[in-house]
């Protein structure tokens, strides 16, 4: 459990600016939500009293200049290509994280960990493009069209596992020495001190990884617009093209009028009310993991 | 042990770092309200390259100006000019009929052709045969004398100007499109055609002459037996193009006026052929 | 540092993790040793300085280096001392479990999920229309910094709650002030924590595109104020690569630059994380 540090310091005069500084940062960041929620609404408000919300799961398709606004298959669609990437780079990087801190030669950990920085670093539209021009290609020779919900999660693979393995590796490695001094000393062998003793004791951090990459992956726009084929359909296989609710804004807010425009914006409330259940799971997760865990 | 100096983390440094970026910025206040001469060009994303390269030209010839392009798409350029936060707005396509209180001044045009991987050996096809692929009637490419595999139908995003004119031309609705992938800029189609030999796309005509020429493995196809090139949109005959068009919201005056008669003069039309537009004929 | 047995299991696990190492290689070598096959010789000092002309087909990419600069200058400027401050109060002032604490870290969380074509409107919105900063790099700084806000304070907030409670309560025994105890025990232990956030943010920030075409703009001019419109190398690269004919080339140049750009900063943020986990080793 942590510390509710509180009243285990002194209660100065500095100490009391000190607080409050940091008070007001942490309102001016929480307030910052307010601010951006409260201007999506204002813009997807002509939507919300003259469409209404039930349309947007009850009409048939999307066509914004017919008047009709169905949202859930572009709903499937970003759960399917953010909950595809997260299974395959949770493992990875996790595994990666791991490979760097116990199994790599020092040397070798060292160069992986920058490369694993620079990948966390590049522009998601140079994911995009190698993903359009290599990826894509290689999938439609194998199974046309190739632009596809597997191209999707593939580049999205790519692009959150570094989030995942930084953030996995910087808690893994603040894990305390004594605990796998004393592991080791049990007789315990690496992967039974890896899996009983440091993941465990890390785990939090490593929630909070998958849970950033969780949100890269919602929220990611151009690289998946790039690949992923953006059709408005309910895929049936891992071949077929989707479309995510930020690709939908991405596409068609440069050339959206009226209510077009507002629908667009639902698209992005759509998106964050996902986000929102998400964090809530999160927050659960976190809050019995917290209590339950070894700390 | 080391001392507690080296610990040390001293506040004075970042503070001192945010007074210096707070002056900065009332410094860089105080400079933008010096310029004058300005104007503000935002809207369609295929005509800011060709803008941002006539604006440098026309602040070389005119000191003292400054022409700000920016990008978005077409009806952004519209809003933002009745809004009032554009001095021109840039439309890739003619203004619709409820925005007929606004002006538009023609500065090149743009034609529309339809694109095939080189692989493909089809040499043409009609008009009925484009609109039954396109609604999914088609869905092999035996069935219009091509090879046995079935075709990647490629369309644009909705609200597109391109499909705007496309679907006008063919006499389509959204609905009636059975796309397999949908795309938002030219060279996004590009490339995915150019990546699968199986794949019918359209893209702006200049766009598509340049990458053929630099050996990209894409064709333009032919519409009505008219050839797909810049010279049979300038000369008219091709039937499907977009004019790009400056918007103000009344009749242009001023550095606006000058501005926008500088766009259309023979002044600029090596630049437009630079971008792979076709220049207007005086 | 552990020692490994030759059970099966063990082997196993080994080539597992391993495996999966090299998954994760694979795709980065491919993705980089592209960017250097098409962006190599099209690179010289030349290409870094010049201007861009031709709608960036010719020329260079100097005043678009500027601009990026200026931009994450301003972006890391704003939000590491309200990132830093925030998760300070976070960890130190709020226990787990008490409600302002969860809601400023859910509201944060929601934050990161967020899209950035939204920022993108929402900094247009506030920043250049509200706050009349129009069209600027300070605009675009400023929205980048509300998108790094969330992942910086997770990040940083993590590594603070990481720190083992024995120094905090030796600090608190030695009589130190909550302000003393964090300035001298705690910002130094949680160093490669923050820079970790930074680079997370930095990267995030410098490979922003969506967010912004519609704050900081499109105009490749040299930027003479922070009010004047700049635009990014992402950016640059988007357009070259989807929006410019022929502009290939130039925009894997471009992506060779920025990716050179981000490992030097990588180099540097390492370097100086060396240097304090050194320095602040206690002694055995």
């Amino acid at each position: 459990m942590t510390l509710s540090s509180n009243n285990i310091s002194s209660h100065s005069k500095t100490d009391l600016y000190f607080s409050w500084s940091l008070r007001g940062c942490s309102i001016l960041a929480g307030s910052l939500l307010l601010l951006v929620i409260s201007f999506i609404l204002h813009e997807a408000w002509p939507a919300l009293t003259q469409i209404g919300l039930t349309r947007f799961f009850t009409d048939n398709g999307w066509f914004p200049t017919e008047a009709s606004y169905e949202l859930t298959p572009i709903f499937w669609g970003t759960i399917l290509s953010a909950g595809g990437s997260i299974i395959l780079a949770t493992p990875l990087g996790m595994l990666s994280a791991i490979f760097c801190h116990f199994y790599a030669p020092p040397l070798l950990a060292r160069w992986y960990r920058r490369m694993i920085e620079l990948l966390a670093g590049i522009p998601s539209v140079v994911y995009g493009f190698w993903g359009l021009v290599v990826l894509v290609p290689l999938i439609s020779s194998w199974h046309p069209p190739g632009p596809s919900l597997l191209a999707g999660v593939l580049t999205l693979t790519l692009m959150i596992t570094p989030t995942i393995m930084l953030i996995t590796h910087s808690s893994i490695s603040q894990v305390p020495t004594t605990y796998i001094h004393s592991a080791v000393a049990l007789g315990l062998n690496r992967w039974a001190v890896i899996w009983r003793i440091v993941l465990p004791a890390s785990r939090i951090g490593i929630l909070t990884g998958i849970f950033l990459g969780l949100a890269r992956a919602l929220g990611e726009t151009l690289a998946i617009l790039m690949v992923s084929g953006n059709v408005v359909q309910y895929p049936s296989h891992v071949f077929d093209p989707i479309r995510t609710l930020t690709a939908n804004i991405a596409l068609e807010m440069a050339f959206a009028l009226d209510h077009h425009r507002a629908a667009l914006f639902m698209s992005g409330l759509f998106l964050m009310s996902l986000v929102l259940c998400f964090v809530i799971v999160a927050e659960a997760l976190r809050r019995k993991t917290t209590y339950a865990g070894v700390k | 042990m080391p001392t507690p100096k080296n610990y040390r983390i001293n506040f004075t440094p970042s503070l001192l770092m945010s007074l210096v970026f707070i002056i900065t910025i009332f410094f860089s206040l105080s400079l933008a309200q010096a310029q004058e001469g300005k104007l503000v060009i935002t809207g369609s994303s295929t005509m800011a390259p060709l803008l941002l390269e006539i604006g440098k030209r026309f602040e070389a010839v005119h000191p003292d100006t400054r022409i700000d392009v920016q990008t978005g798409g077409s009806s952004r350029g519209i809003v933002d000019t009745v809004k009032g936060l554009a001095d021109i707005g840039m439309a890739s396509r003619a203004l619709k009929t409820q925005e007929d209180h606004l002006f538009g001044s023609m500065v090149a045009r743009d034609g529309i052709g339809i694109i095939l991987h080189t692989a493909n050996p089809i040499p043409e096809l009609s008009n009925s045969q484009i609109q039954a692929i396109y609604t999914g009637k088609i869905t092999n490419w035996q069935q219009v004398g091509g090879p046995d595999a079935s075709i990647t139908v490629v369309n644009k995003a909705q609200g597109r100007s391109t499909l705007d004119i496309f679907l006008e031309y063919f006499q389509l609705t959204n609905r009636d499109i059975r796309a397999h992938v949908v795309i938002g800029d030219n060279e996004q189609g590009i490339k995915t055609v150019a990546g699968n030999p199986y794949a019918i796309g359209y893209v702006s005509i200049g766009t598509a002459q340049y990458n053929v020429s630099h050996g990209l493995p894409i064709r333009l196809l032919p519409l009505q037996q008219i050839p797909a090139s810049i010279d049979t949109v300038r000369t008219g005959l091709f039937p499907l193009s977009r004019p790009l068009t400056l918007v103000t919201n009344s009749q242009p005056t001023g550095l606006t006026k000058t501005f926008i008669e500088f766009a259309q003069s023979p002044q600029v039309h090596d630049l437009i052929l630079q971008q792979y537009f076709v220049p207007l004929q005086n | 540092m552990l020692a490994s047995s030759k059970t099966i299991g063990e082997k196993s696990t080994t080539l597992l993790v391993w495996t999966a190492a090299t998954f994760i290689a694979i795709p980065f070598c491919w993705l980089v040793g592209d960017l250097l096959w098409h962006g190599w010789h099209h690179l010289s000092l030349n290409f870094v300085l010049a201007v861009p002309q031709n709608a960036g087909r010719e020329g260079g990419i100097g005043p678009i280096l500027v601009s990026t600069g200026l931009i994450v200058g301003v972006c890391m400027a704003v939000a590491l001392p309200i990132g830093v401050g925030a998760a300070l109060f976070l960890s130190e002032y709020t226990p787990h479990d008490q409600v302002s604490g969860r809601l400023v870290r859910g509201s944060l969380d929601v934050l990161a999920g967020v899209p950035s074509i939204i920022f993108g409107l929402f900094g247009n919105a506030f920043f250049c229309q509200t706050l009349e900063l129009g069209f600027s790099i300070l605009s675009g700084g400023l929205t980048l910094a509300c998108m790094v806000l969330p992942i910086l304070i997770r990040t940083v907030e993590e590594s603070f709650r990481a720190i083992a409670r024995d120094q905090r309560l030796s600090a608190a025994a030695l009589g130190l002030s909550k302000k003393c105890s964090i300035q001298y025990i705690l910002l130094p232990a949680a160093i490669p924590g923050i820079l970790v956030g930074s680079i997370l943010g930095l990267g995030r920030a410098m490979a922003e595109t969506a967010a912004l075409i519609f704050t900081s703009g499109y105009v490749d001019r040299m930027p003479t104020s922070l009010l004047d419109s700049g635009r990014a190398l992402s950016i640059h690269i988007y357009d070259l690569a989807m929006n410019v004919a022929g502009g290939n080339p130039n925009a894997y140049a471009t992506a060779l630059v920025l990716v050179g750009l981000l490992m030097m900063i990588n180099l540097i943020a390492s370097r100086i994380a060396e240097q304090w986990t050194t320095k602040n080793q206690l002694p055995t």
